[in-house]
């Protein structure tokens, strides 16, 4: 099989797996006083340092959670929510049009049943955030704007934004700036402190840990009002019995993602260019989605004219070949990417599209076999998409 | 045998039920190489029949899925919605409102199972569809009433061309609808049990006459009585009518023999729906258009024959000529409830099973 998805979700790394493994047959509650919960506790806070350290945070400022959906979420609202709390005025929420559904459906949520206005940053045709029309938003509602929330790179097109310098104008107004990382730690050079972001989304399973954990970096005078309540086992901020299994696989895949992101990035982005170049000798007229430059080193994406990327990804599946369309589902039917539409692409194209997603399990071999099963996947979807005489 | 002798590719069409489970099974069984898919024909799901009534909604995309898993095929689901509602739906609105009384299982499969998803199948280089339907469909490219006469969905597949049926697989016209049930029971599918589908998979609550209301609006016209041309009634809309009914009529004035009334016909143009005796209801002659022959080469000549002139309908025998685009059926006694927009199925009664020799639509 040639797994090309690892956007989606990536194999764990051996070391994460043995860590899980073992850690999860021992037992204790990280909040029991005990011995066996001290050892739990014990490990608890050993990966929090070792997650804060490679990621440039404090460890008072690593919050587990239950994985990039709900540190997402945690952000937009509990930041919005604390805000609001403080100041009346404060409901205005600015985001992108290409982020993921874990924010965009948190904020819509906010304006659908909190109140919360939205302002909405366009991207260029790369899927590219201007600072500067973050600057005019923030210049006109600053006083009014809860919290700034922009992914640090797409997850469909792979496009890396310049959080560095949005963090910076949030900052000059003294606006929270969240972002999701989710997708770019371990894959570009990632640190929260450096950043200047206030809170930074960060999962598992993107990154060779496991499924279900992951963790919002909240910096120290950021508050965040709660989702879930109970025990308040992290910071009070987020309650539930802490997954000391899970978070040491967590911080183990985390330290060695950052820790090899450089020889990774070089590595993979070799695979990836050598993917662009022979897909586009093999199918001359595909359009290649994304910043060419500013981008995921594991990412390429495509529209095909004239096929349909569902009809392509099922060929492409029954010759054993993993990819994505990289639009949400709903009952598994394909929407057009609203990231694609965001850029400027039309619905046809949108629905043209497919994602290959490269990562720390990637050989030449899969790109090999993706190259020779593409031009005749092409060829039948294009043939599947024509238009028929009507019987 | 309801195979083919060479092994394929096929795509089965799985609606959630049971019926289409275990066809998609036996094609694996028999060694063809199967991949199945879900039709989304709902824009809502929400809104259309859950589980036991229907086939579009969430839960049966999970009955689907569940049933792929358990016979160890590929799945996907294709959204048809656009195609569902532009083909089916509308058309069932605008047949009701022309008058007529569409049958929009047999438009499903005309339109969408048969045209636009076998379409797909065959451009991604399928050879076949399967699917759930009690029909047999042999080596010999025959259509036949499946052995269980009383799931037998041959009518609603009559209208297939040659084409069509060269490229589709039945596999369970030779069991009768427990079997079917025994099979998936057996082969460990969860949907064994499920409930038979009903009705209309896109009026959620049952209610034909509401749905077309809420898309047609109120057209609040009169009930006629068809002998004397008095108006007995009124009604709300003439498409909410089906020729044959008595229900529902609600007429001011009784008929002076005191004998029920029945819908005799419905006009379009005048918004009138016509009431008579039951005797006036009987039809000798059947015209119809667009006309379908599978059961061998067109014939020159009139064809002794049955025809069933609606689902689940009495079958009479009849003598069936072509002309061009048009069918006629000149039948050997009178039937009641003949409606415009159903098919007329011609068959040709066979011990191995009746055989669909064609359809059309019936005009009048």
């Amino acid at each position: 099989m040639a797994y090309l998805d690892h956007a989606a979700t990536t194999p764990m790394l051996d070391e994460a797996l043995e860590a899980y493994v073992a850690t999860a047959r021992e037992v204790g509650n990280a909040s029991s006083l005990h011995a066996a919960g001290r050892r739990a506790r014990r490990r608890v806070e050993e990966s929090r340092e070792r997650v804060a350290a490679v990621l440039g945070a404090r460890p008072s400022e690593v919050i587990f959670t239950g994985g990039g959906t709900e540190s997402d979420n945690l952000a937009v609202k509990g930041i919005f929510w604390a805000r609001r709390g403080a100041d009346a005025d404060r409901r205005r929420v600015v985001s992108s049009a290409v982020e993921h559904h874990a924010v965009l459906d948190a904020v819509d949520w906010l304006a659908e049943h909190e109140g919360a206005e939205v302002g909405w940053l366009p991207v260029d045709a790369a899927g590219r955030l201007d600072p500067e029309a973050l600057r005019a938003e923030l210049a006109a509602h600053a006083d009014r704007v809860a919290v700034v929330t922009a992914m640090w790179a797409n997850n469909e097109v792979g496009t890396v934004q310049p959080v560095a310098e949005l963090a910076a104008v949030a900052a000059e107004h003294g606006v929270p700036f969240h972002t999701d990382a989710i997708q770019a730690v371990g894959q570009v050079p990632v640190d929260f402190g450096a950043s200047g972001v206030a809170a930074l989304t960060v999962t598992g399973h993107k990154l060779g840990g496991p499924t279900g954990v992951g963790a919002l970096l909240l910096a120290r005078d950021v508050a965040a009002t709660p989702l879930l309540h109970g025990g308040g086992q992290e910071r009070d901020v987020r309650s539930g019995t802490l997954d000391t299994a899970g978070i040491v696989a967590f911080a183990v895949a985390v330290e060695s993602a950052v820790k090899g992101q450089q020889e990774y990035a070089a590595r993979v982005a070799a695979l990836r260019d050598d993917l662009i170049e022979r897909v586009r000798q093999a199918v001359p007229e595909v359009i290649y989605n994304g910043d060419p430059v500013d981008r995921l080193p594991g990412n390429a994406h495509f529209s095909f004219p004239g096929c349909e990327g569902d009809a392509l990804l099922l060929l492409l599946d029954a010759q054993g070949i993993a990819c994505s369309t990289g639009s949400a589902c709903s009952a598994g039917v394909a929407q057009p990417s609203h990231v694609l539409l965001a850029m400027g692409a039309d619905d046809d194209r949108a629905r043209s599209s497919l994602r290959f997603t490269l990562g720390h399990s990637s050989t030449q071999a899969e790109i090999d076999a993706l190259v020779a099963a593409l031009p005749a996947a092409v060829d039948r979807a294009r043939r599947a998409a024509a238009p028929r005489t009507p019987r | 045998m309801w195979g083919r002798e060479w092994l394929v590719r096929v795509l089965a069409a799985m609606s959630g039920g049971v019926d289409s489970a275990v066809a998609a099974a036996r094609a694996v069984a028999a060694g063809h190489d199967v991949t199945g898919v879900h039709l989304a024909l709902a824009r809502n799901p929400q809104t259309y029949r859950t589980g036991a009534r229907g086939c579009c909604t969430l839960e049966d995309s999970r009955d689907a899925r569940r049933a792929a898993d358990v016979i160890g095929i590929p799945f996907y689901v294709w959204d048809m919605a656009d195609r569902f509602h532009a083909d089916v739906v509308d058309d069932f609105v605008a047949e009701y409102a022309a008058g007529r009384t569409p049958n929009p299982c047999l438009r499903c499969n005309e339109k969408i199972k048969f045209t636009a998803v076998l379409d797909r199948a065959v451009a991604l280089g399928f050879d076949a569809v399967v699917t759930g339907h009690h029909a047999r469909l042999g080596t010999d490219g025959l259509l036949r009433r499946s052995v269980d006469v009383a799931k037998d969905q041959s009518y609603v597949l009559a209208v297939l061309t040659r084409e069509q049926l060269d490229r589709s697989m039945f596999p369970l016209g030779d069991s009768t609808k427990a079997q079917v049930r025994a099979e998936a029971a057996e082969r460990g599918l969860a949907v064994a049990d499920k409930p038979d589908s009903h009705d209309i998979c896109f009026i959620a609550d049952g209610d034909t006459r509401g749905f077309l209301a809420g898309r047609l609006g109120a057209a609040p016209g009169d009930v006629v009585d068809a002998s004397t041309g008095a108006v007995v009634g009124s009604h709300t809309g003439a498409y909410a009518y089906t020729v044959g009914q008595r229900r529902g009529l609600h007429l001011d004035r009784p008929a002076p023999d005191g004998r029920p009334r029945y819908v005799l016909s419905i006009t379009p143009k005048t918004n009138t729906v016509t009431v008579g005796p039951a005797e006036a209801l009987e039809v000798s002659q059947v015209h119809a258009e667009r006309p379908v022959w599978t059961g061998g080469p067109r014939p020159d000549a009139p064809v002794e024959c049955d025809v069933q002139l609606r689902a689940h309908g009495e079958v009479v025998p009849a003598t069936v000529a072509l002309d061009g685009d048009r069918l006629h059926a000149e039948l050997r006694r009178p039937v009641r409830g003949v409606a415009a927009g159903q098919a007329v199925v011609a068959y040709r009664p066979d011990p191995a099973g009746d055989v669909v020799l064609g359809s059309a639509t019936i005009s009048g």
